[in-house]
């Protein structure tokens, strides 16, 4: 650490700061295993991001009538919120039920550019429960939906979850945390009293409780995590709160007269956010498996829309004829978990002062 | 020691008196209550709404939420967990019934994980950063990361169905009653291996590694220097002293894992269909059964706030240097 201080220093004579956030980075890079997790995690969001052009039941670009239209771009701007406005200015094609492949008519011209997977995830599109072709890659589940196309749409709500549910986690974990690490007191002794009642049940126990207050719903699913999760951060955060209060820097800013707000934002908790970003990732990975399993039990997505959980559902209700669903929607989890897993791991050791003094 | 305990049993009385409390008003929060449900399949309206309110006086919901507390708290505490609103049976043999398989289960799968990781751990902390230490570390670690019941479907799906060698459907084939008793046992025994394997894989990584680096920790000790420089032999040095001195943490980490053990056990106890806690826990949630939800969440608590507690004591027990006084 200090001979990475050093030369970040003396580059070119003169000195040149490189921010906390930089230097973790720098680390973070020479982690082969970490980069690969990082990677993996790169593409689930791309897939996930770019699904309507990836699988969909429309074309990309298509002439059709005379005329050109690109249906699953639409689709793809329309996931960006506040753009509905836009779309509904240019939307290409006035038929609200646009369907090319039943329209399609190749003597007048019509040609089209479909996407990599061309089903949609909801269209049924072939033979129930059919294995893998070449048609279907992945073949098709009991309602005879491509599977590959509602694998790639199950990513969205994989990503989704995970990252919502954390953010909720996050905003609640870092408030309480704050508040206990700072204010102390009687605060603190109702909120620690309360983070360790909650840690007493089973995690899982607490999910399903407390799901069962609203209709199954993706949303829901993301809520609920979020509420029972955040009581690691705020353990988290308020241990390094309490750590960082007693620093010099702090006790400087304090006698500087640097309102107590103002301390805990500016000078706390930026200081606080390593740890609690290692365990955000973790948590991305454990919400990611709740959701699935949420989903398996039939809490979370509800059909017709697919996530990894209920397409591994669907596989267990026709084990003995369509054992094919299982695989991917396995691999699919075990990757999302096992990347986020390599981040966050490697994240620990790169932020973790503690643990480079001990290796060098 | 005695203040310590006597601290410890008041705290943890005050954890599961808030536990009880928050578990109760988020049950009865739920809209949709148990005689709505078993109501909602009478057609005529007055019929459904007249058996709609007898049935709230009969399970006492028409009263307000404290007096139905109150009402819990008082039969709790001469160890009535009340009936099973859905089949009107007693909660407690409910949960006698079910605490078998989850317990037999769990017990099984620690055994194992402690019989299986610790020679692992030893062997990758003698040799640390050598070839057994990265390959095993890795491979543990990538099973680390399949989820439980991933591993579960992959199970099912080729040992189950493809090639039919194990069961994966409840605890034993149909049958089981006209099975000799030697039969029967291997009946069960073959019912056990998957789902215990599930229970099992994903502790390995965990718990080798921690071992191995509590033995790191304790090798750098003087002590181990110390036997080292009156001539013992390797052996004697790695189990007597290091091995035994970096089993205490050990005991916290036991402690640790408990509840996921038992909280685990949801998703996994209804694919195998198991007839254990986790399964009841979530058809009693489906079925909106009030006392068995309630008890299973008191009981889970009260094993969790117990094993912790007793964790704490063993450390003291084992290691001297740990003083109870503040």
């Amino acid at each position: 650490m200090a001979t990475e201080a050093t030369k970040s220093t003396t580059t070119r004579g003169a000195p040149v700061a490189r921010s906390y956030w930089h230097i973790t980075w720098r680390r973070f890079r020479g982690h082969r295993l970490g980069m690969v997790g990082l990677c993996v995690v790169a593409v689930l969001f791309l897939v996930a991001f770019l699904s309507p052009i990836l699988a969909n039941e429309q074309p990309i670009l298509c002439r059709f009538d005379g005329g050109f239209y690109y249906p699953a771009v639409v689709d793809l701007i329309h996931q960006v919120p506040g753009t509905s406005l836009i779309i509904q200015k240019q939307r290409p094609y006035r038929l609200a039920t646009f369907d090319f492949k039943r329209e399609f008519d190749p003597e007048r011209g019509d040609w089209a550019l479909w996407t990599p997977v061309r089903y949609g995830p909801r269209e049924i599109a072939a033979e129930p429960l059919a294995g893998p072709s070449s048609r279907h890659w992945l073949g098709t589940d009991q309602s005879g939906r491509d599977v590959l196309s509602r694998m790639v749409h199950g990513t969205v709500v994989s990503m989704k979850v995970g990252f919502l549910s954390m953010g909720i986690a996050v905003i609640l974990g870092l408030v309480f945390g704050c508040i206990a690490g700072y204010a102390g007191g009687i605060a603190d002794l109702v909120i620690s009293r309360f983070i360790e009642v909650v840690q007493c049940f089973p995690a899982f126990f607490l999910i399903l409780a407390v799901l069962a207050w609203f209709p199954p719903s993706i949303e829901n699913v993301m809520i609920v995590i979020g509420l029972t999760r955040w009581v690691g951060i705020a353990r988290f955060a308020r241990g390094e709160i309490l750590r960082i209060r007693e620093t010099d820097y702090a006790l400087a800013a304090r006698s500087l007269g640097v309102r107590p707000a103002q301390l805990v934002l500016r000078h706390l908790l930026p200081n606080a956010l390593a740890p609690v970003l290692v365990s955000v990732t973790f948590g991305i990975a454990v919400s990611i498996l709740i959701e699935a399993g949420l989903s398996w039990l039939g809490f979370g997505v509800q059909p017709p829309d697919a996530s990894w959980g209920t397409i591994l559902r669907s596989g267990y209700e026709n084990l003995f004829t369509a054992g094919h669903m299982i695989p991917p929607a396995c691999v699919a989890i075990f990757l999302a978990v096992l990347s986020f897993n390599l981040v966050g791991d490697t994240l620990r050791d790169v932020i973790d002062p503690r643990l480079q003094a001990e290796r060098a | 020691m005695l203040s310590y305990i006597l601290r410890r049993l008041v705290t943890g009385l005050v954890t599961l008196f808030g536990i009880s409390v928050i578990s109760f008003f988020i049950i009865q929060l739920v809209p949709g209550d148990p005689a709505q449900i078993q109501t909602s399949q009478i057609a005529d309206a007055a019929v459904s709404e007249r058996v709609y309110q007898q049935l709230r006086e009969l399970y006492g919901l028409d009263k307000p939420i404290p007096v139905q507390y109150a009402n819990w708290v008082g039969k709790l505490v001469v160890g009535d967990f009340g009936s099973s609103f859905h089949d009107g049976r007693r909660v407690s043999a409910k949960i006698s019934e079910a605490l078998w398989p989850t317990l037999s289960v769990a017990l099984l799968s620690f055994m194992l994980t402690l019989i299986i990781s610790t020679p692992i751990g030893i062997y990758s902390a003698l040799r640390q950063g050598g070839g057994f230490d990265r390959s095993v570390s890795t491979g543990l670690y990538m099973l680390y990361s399949v989820p439980n019941y991933v591993a579960g479907m992959l199970l099912i799906l080729y040992l189950g169905v493809k090639w039919d060698l194990l069961p994966f459907r409840g605890m034993r084939s149909d049958g089981y009653d006209e099975m000799t008793t030697l039969g029967q046992m291997w009946d069960l025994a073959q019912h056990y291996v998957l789902i215990t394997f599930c229970f099992t894989f994903g502790n390995l990584a965990y718990y080798s590694r921690f071992i191995r680096q509590n033995l790191l920790e304790v090798v750098r000790q003087d002590y181990i220097r110390t036997a080292r420089a009156k001539g013992l032999g390797e052996r004697s040095v790695v189990l007597k002293h290091a091995f035994t001195n970096s089993l205490i943490p050990l005991i916290s980490l036991i402690g640790l894992t408990l509840p996921f053990v038992l909280g685990g056990s949801v998703i996994l106890e209804y694919m195998f269909n198991w007839p254990g806690l986790g399964r009841l826990y979530f058809e009693s949630v489906l079925q909106r059964d009030y006392p068995t939800i309630m008890a299973l969440n008191f009981i889970t608590a009260l094993l969790v706030l117990g094993i912790t507690f007793i964790a704490d004591l063993t450390y003291g027990l084992v290691d001297p240097r740990i003083s109870y006084e503040k």
